[in-house]
């Protein structure tokens, strides 16, 4: 195991210590991330077995500039020419590739892009993900919001400007209910016209409920495509079934959810095939569910919280800008969301290639948005430290809303704050 | 051409372009009142159902009729749902319905848009049912009450032209109602040529919004609807479409 990942803190128990590092050295105490647990519903799909079979076969060594220049000319992208696009013979042909891809974003959404935030409400989580702040044995302060702390949340969110907001949870069901979330989705109802969910994935009734408390659209991160580096990046706990978590899109979709948006975490395994696969998992299920607004997000790796040596490896900006364009010549209708883990000139750049969706006046902490909104220190807003939860990841651009609306209209660009009707 | 009115539902309009909803912004809406001369402009209900600072209604000057699209709907269900809503928020009687069921392509599905034009027509809307142009759509279109159709000229934003020319044309023959163009129109050749061809209006959005000079393209929009509704006022000469015309006609040797 890369072990740039590992850390062990001291305010771990014996037990709990003996415990992590069984799951770390030894596979055999793991379980098998590809059987379904109990409760999680097998869904009829054929749609992982493609998008792994592509990823499987794909060889993106075997691309030359003939390829690339052919590809670009292709006014239809196929998914060979996607391919190619994504391969390291394309790089050198990355400003054409960002001419073809502004040409595709203007034709489909034309100037605009649309802000929203992110609001946890929970950081308890009963996974180990190595790589994540929220982790179960990564010592940080936890903590859940009650109903009264959540609708503070959005008033002052609400307050900023902000029309779209995307509901987070750690994933932990005994502490993030269902009850808990759909709860969440109705206050936010009376605060924004429009609601997103990131938690733990669910089973189509499950979704069904969520969508008649106001939810309308599902995020779920499948972190890598690749299962076996999965299965060693994911040591417990119900998000290390792979499949379940493959087909979450789809059992939203099926729950009706208008739509649903995708990634891979870029640097937690082979990047190229990572973005293959999440593209290809776009495209497989909108074939199959046609009326369904889809997107991907483009996330790298991030530093948290006890742990600042991660970092995305050989994903570096150019890498990332190459994967996005590429994502916009093959799926011109989907939208791309880059969040603030980008940096500020990245993100001014890239919204004016391909990008349609930025986060603004981001806080992936729990119960800290006065004091961030409104640049108190936290101890003046709030009586007791602990009322707030830990981050679960270091951001990088934390630009306001307003900041964020004026810098894209400087570009000459139409921020939106809404285009969405609840039906 | 002062008399030349466009009359949708009773009532009249001097312009013959419609300002799409698509892409939207604030200039391209001052853009297409003060330079392209139009006096319809359709807006996205879903879009004006925001709280936004700059809401667009403040920036559409009291002369031009609204037309609020249905865009967001899935079913015709969906669209009178959104109709209504325009309504009761104060968009007036005009409705364009909108109906998706591919996010890809956003090809409009005409079975629904039947039966929502249907309803809503019943329901005193002045429908315009935006349309894929097939004959025997178009004819229930009419049957169902709908204000006039507006078939699409090729995907929409695609700025391909007139790629379902021939179709559209079938449409303007054989349909009493005024076919306005939608989607699709890149040029302002494009939507000369549609008119041409006898087309009521010209709806476009990307086109504008896409140019350089938004400003620019929004007067020459206006001048070329304008140009092909002249030529289609006066008739066209004969476009030879193979070869050419022999001065001695080839039947001249037959006596009587």
């Amino acid at each position: 195991m890369d072990n740039r990942f590992l850390v062990d803190d001291k305010h771990l128990s014996p037990a709990a210590l003996q415990k992590k590092h069984r799951l770390e050295n030894d596979p055999a105490s793991r379980t098998d991330h590809m059987q379904y647990m109990q409760g999680m519903e097998q869904i009829e799909s054929d749609i992982m077995d493609k998008v792994l079979s592509e990823m499987n076969g794909y060889d993106y060594s075997s691309y030359t500039a003939a390829d690339v220049k052919a590809a670009l000319e292709h006014e239809t992208c196929t998914v060979e020419d996607f391919k190619v696009l994504l391969s390291p013979a394309a790089e050198p042909f990355l400003e054409q590739m960002a001419e073809r891809a502004r040409y595709e974003t203007s034709k489909h959404f034309g100037n605009t892009v649309y802000m929203f935030t992110p609001l946890y409400i929970a950081n308890y989580c009963e996974n180990y993900c190595v790589y994540c702040g929220f982790n179960c044995y990564n010592n940080i302060s936890r903590m859940k919001l009650n109903m009264e702390q959540i609708e503070h949340e959005m008033k002052i969110i609400s307050a900023s400007g902000m029309e779209e907001i995307l509901i987070l949870t750690g994933e932990s069901r005994s502490q993030s209910s269902l009850e808990y979330i759909g709860e969440a989705c109705k206050l936010a109802g009376k605060y924004f016209r429009m609601v997103g969910l990131e938690i733990y994935p669910v089973n189509v009734d499950e979704y069904r409920y969520l969508h008649e408390c106001g939810a309308d659209y599902v995020t779920v991160f499948q972190e890598t495509y690749d299962s076996d580096r999965y299965a060693d990046l994911h040591l417990l706990g119900h998000k290390r079934v792979f499949p379940y978590r493959f087909d979450a899109q789809e059992r939203a979709l099926m729950g009706g959810m208008r739509g649903v948006a995708f990634s891979a975490l870029l640097g937690l395994s082979d990047f190229r095939k990572d973005a293959l696969a999440s593209a290809l998992h776009v495209y497989y299920l909108q074939r199959k569910y046609p009326h369904a607004e889809m997107s991907l997000s483009c996330p790298r790796l991030r530093p948290i919280i006890n742990n600042d040596k991660i970092n995305p490896l050989d994903v570096h900006e150019t890498q990332l800008c190459q994967i996005i364009c590429a994502y916009r010549i093959f799926l011109p209708y989907v939208g791309i969301t880059v969040s603030s883990r980008e940096s500020e000139s990245f993100r001014n750049g890239i919204v004016k290639i391909a990008a349609t969706k930025v986060s603004a006046g981001v806080s992936t902490g729990i119960g800290d948005h006065e004091s961030k909104y409104n640049k108190k220190e936290a101890n003046d807003a709030i009586s007791d430290e602990s009322e707030t939860g830990d981050e679960q990841f270091e951001i990088s651009d934390s630009r306001s809303l307003d900041d964020m609306y004026k810098d894209i209209a400087a570009e000459g660009l139409q921020p939106v704050l809404n285009d969405y009707i609840y039906m | 051409m002062n008399n030349d009115k466009l009359i949708i539902g009773g009532h009249e309009f001097n312009s013959r372009f419609i300002l799409g909803s698509g892409k939207y912004s604030l200039n391209l809406i001052s853009a297409a009142v003060r330079d392209a001369g139009a006096e319809i402009i359709t807006l996205a209900l879903r879009r004006a159902n925001t709280k936004e600072q700059e809401n667009i209604l403040d920036y559409i000057p009291k002369h031009v009729t609204l037309l609020p699209n249905t865009s967001g709907a899935r079913t015709a269900d969906e669209a009178v749902r959104i109709a209504r809503l325009a309504r009761e928020i104060g968009c007036g009687d005009f409705v364009k319905i909108e109906i998706m069921r591919d996010t890809k392509y956003l090809l409009p599905d005409n079975s629904e848009t039947i039966k929502a034009t249907d309803i809503l027509a019943k329901e005193g809307f002045v429908v315009l049912p935006y349309m894929y142009p097939d004959l025997y759509a178009a004819r229930d279109l009419v049957n169902a009450g709908a204000a006039a159709v507006m078939p699409l000229a090729a995907p929409i934003g695609s700025n391909k032209g007139l790629a379902t020319k021939e179709f559209i044309q079938i449409l303007v023959d054989e349909i009493d109602l005024p076919v306005i163009v939608d989607a699709g129109i890149g040029r302002p050749s494009q939507a000369c040529e549609a008119m041409e061809m006898g087309v009521a209006a010209i709806m476009a959005n990307t086109a504008l919004a896409t140019a350089g000079d938004l400003t620019m393209m929004a007067s020459a929009f206006k001048d070329a609807i304008e140009a092909g509704r002249k030529a289609y006022l006066s008739g066209l000469g004969r476009v030879l479409s193979r070869g050419a015309s022999a001065s001695d006609p080839l039947t001249g040797f037959l006596r009587n």
